[in-house]
């Protein structure tokens, strides 16, 4: 017999790169005062912008398809049980053998024990969202496995010990000639009249990793997708780093969250189309990878899926914010967010950054572990528009702000500031007397506006929680009813 | 109710049928699934090689077209164009296609011999293959490891991939290219030489896959006004 319904647990603290060290205004504050960063982000989000757009607009049934990746993700996340079990299957049937992880530790140790298995001390890994989620490479780290990144922009972050930035090209941040400089500075064997021409980088980059990818034993990877009726999965990739460690290794380790699903082999149709185009702009990637269980004589001839939950099931309570378990890691909503422009993808802690790292991350470890994300965004909507899967962003932002506000006015037994001002002026607009003396009292924002114009930081406490990032027009002479009556007296009408 | 600690699985499904009770989803059965996109367009086969070869040329592919009678000449000034002199061919492609090319070809999987290693293949100038199907719309070609298309890694470690697409494998999107294929096979979809985008999101061709991509399209006089 079932008993009553437990809230599943967040993502845990301590493992992971879910939380970051401060709260978003006060990381985004670095990263606007550094120029370069601005000047490489902006570049770089306006040429994608525009290479999506183009994309897009060759499409006649773009609506109809993002409508479609919505559906299916809704209908796989209601049924998440029956095709978790049906993949579980397919997968054993075709010789893989399937792992379940509650969390980011449970994660690390089976493909820890997995690799000191197979007695070797170094890996190569496909970039993969999950696993720096859970922090995999700090975790092999520590049981003295070199864990080697063979994404070029992984590569950038890893040579560079730095974070990644984006969820597509986590070295958004950086411009060529910083690259140039880390690939002098770090690589080892690189020539050192290597100019600061991607092609030449890009170069570099296959030279030395080639030797990697043809004596490594074991490859590490995450998933775009899994089939749940075929067992099949799927990477999306570009540069052919995917390709390598998907076929060469022995053994392949691939860890995937459990949102990952789809039902049918033909749902691939989809995503197929929507997703190369969102992300990259392009009308399809370079090279997408699909595999099923094990093929004799191809490929790895041992196949490891760790299935990850990690705060996943909590995000699936959330009747409001559960669609963020919809995302397909396109990243075109963090191409158009005029924030994550400015801000870049470090000022959000978690690996997630952007509109979609503002509700994903503080959904997977509670809001309070993230309490600033939800407010890190102007509401404009760009993101909504962008996601291919229809993902109401702003939603899901104003509902996170919300479930905070709720929260600390519970925890700390006092409202919050936004609280206060909103209950404040229920108040007065409730009373049609109130809401006129409270309007003319807008005269004394004249005397704070006079000398600017506009209003800044008053110096008040909770009012200068508001207005230290805020500029507010100085109020009229007169407000519109007072002008109203004045104007209007004796009229008939 | 056993005492044994529940197992992960058990865990995580559990986790989730009570998401799903405190939170009931929506009721969206799979055949309620809106499809309104486009799944079953038609085109003429000379639409489709326009558009495939257009598509193809847009993602820096290289392209020569080609008729059944004139593959075998085509393919051999392909090779020589591109300096090839040694390539790998999978167990199963005609042996035909590159009698008289001059270039040293190394079957994999023969009848009666092992299949070639990777640093066998790296030693390699290049590959020729055949296909499943091809994309006209996104300009993709699609291996599945059939005999004529080889394991996966023989169209990895070689710097040069040389594909012949027949007219009548092109397809016009990617749903009717998904329901020719058969999902355990593993499958490659290739879409020009391999690419990276990761230096200020510019697309800059040549990282570690094959860094030309030449596609040979064979129209057979019917096909076209040619």
């Amino acid at each position: 017999m079932l008993g009553m319904p437990t809230l599943p647990p967040p993502a845990p603290r301590g493992v992971g790169h879910l939380r970051g060290d401060e709260s978003f205004p006060a990381a985004a504050r670095h990263a606007l005062a550094d120029t370069q960063l601005r000047a490489n982000l902006g570049h770089a989000t306006r040429t994608i912008r525009a290479k999506r757009a183009s994309v897009v607009a060759e499409l006649p049934d773009w609506e109809e398809l993002r409508e479609a990746g919505r559906q299916l993700k809704v209908h796989t996340m209601a049924h998440l049980p029956d095709y978790l079990e049906q993949l579980e299957a397919a997968v054993t049937a075709r010789g893989g053998v399937v792992h379940w992880a509650r969390d980011a530790d449970e994660a690390n140790r089976i493909v820890v024990d997995l690799v000191k298995a197979k007695g070797v001390d170094e890996v190569v890994k496909v970039k993969s969202m999950a696993t720096q989620e859970i922090a995999l490479n700090e975790a092999l780290e520590a049981a003295g496995v070199s864990a080697w990144e063979t994404d070029l922009a992984e590569l950038i972050v890893q040579l560079g010990h730095d974070r990644p930035s984006h969820i597509l090209v986590p070295a958004i941040h950086r411009n060529r000639s910083e690259i140039r400089r880390i690939f002098l500075d770090e690589m080892g064997d690189v020539d050192p009249d290597l100019t600061d021409e991607p092609a030449v980088l890009a170069g570099a980059a296959r030279l030395h990793l080639r030797r990697k990818f043809l004596s490594a034993e074991v490859a590490i990877s995450g998933a775009n997708y899994a089939i749940a009726e075929t067992g099949t999965i799927g990477v999306v990739e570009s540069e052919g780093n995917g390709r390598m460690c998907l076929t060469l290794p022995k053994t392949l380790i691939t860890v995937m969250g459990i949102e990952k699903l789809v039902p049918r082999y033909t749902d691939l149709e989809v995503f197929l189309q929507l997703l190369p185009r969102s992300s990259t702009g392009e009308r399809m990637n370079p090279y997408t990878s699909m595999w099923t269980g094990l093929t004799p004589d191809d490929g790895p001839q041992e196949f490891h899926l760790v299935l990850l939950d990690n705060g996943r099931t909590q995000v699936l309570a959330d009747a409001e914010g559960r669609d963020a378990l919809n995302c397909i890691r396109c990243s075109a909503c963090l191409n158009v967010c005029p924030v994550y422009e400015r801000a870049g993808g470090h000022a959000y802690g978690s690996v997630y950054p952007g509109p979609i790292g503002a509700i994903l991350s503080p959904l997977l470890t509670g809001v309070e572990d993230n309490a600033s994300l939800p407010f890190a965004s102007s509401l404009c909507g760009a993101c909504y528009d962008a996601c291919p899967v229809k993902i109401n962003i702003p939603e899901i932002l104003v509902h996170l702000r919300a479930r905070h506000t709720e929260t600390y006015a519970e925890e700390h037994r006092a409202p919050s500031a936004e609280a206060v001002a909103m209950r404040t002026l229920s108040y007065v607009m409730r009373s049609p007397l109130r809401w006129t003396l409270a309007l003319r009292s807008g005269r004394f924002g004249r005397l704070l506006g006079r000398r600017r114009g506009t209003i800044g930081e008053v110096p008040l406490p909770v009012v200068k929680q508001w207005t230290e990032t805020r500029d507010l027009a100085r109020p009229p002479q007169q407000t519109f009813r007072d002008w109203w009556a004045d104007t209007h007296s004796g009229d008939p009408s | 109710m056993s005492d044994a600690p529940a197992s992960a699985r058990d865990v995580v499904l559990g986790r989730i049928r009570d998401a799903h009770r405190l939170a009931p989803p929506p009721d969206l059965p799979y055949e309620a699934i809106a499809r309104d996109y486009r799944r079953t367009r038609s085109a003429s086969t000379d639409e489709l090689v326009e558009l495939l070869v257009d598509r193809l040329v847009d993602y820096k592919a290289r392209v020569r077209r080609t008729t059944p009678d004139e593959l075998v000449a085509t393919l051999a000034a392909a090779l020589r164009d591109q300096g090839v002199q040694s390539v790998a061919v999978p167990a199963g492609l005609d042996a035909g296609w590159l009698d008289g090319s001059g270039v040293a070809v190394r079957r994999d999987r023969p009848a009666d011999g092992a299949g070639l290693t990777v640093a066998e293949l790296d030693h390699l100038d290049g590959v020729v293959t055949a296909c499943a199907v091809a994309v006209a719309e996104t300009g993709t070609i699609v291996l599945d490891a059939s005999p004529d298309q080889g394991r996966r890694l023989l169209t990895l470690v070689p710097d040069y991939h040389l594909c012949v697409v027949r007219a009548d494998q092109i397809v016009p999107d990617v749903p009717q290219a998904l329901a020719l294929l058969d999902p355990v096979r593993p499958t490659t979809m290739i879409s020009g030489p391999s690419a990276t985008s990761d230096i200020e999101l510019n697309r800059v061709e040549g990282v570690h896959g094959p860094r030309t991509l030449e596609v040979v399209v064979v129209t057979s006089s019917s096909d076209s006004g040619m």
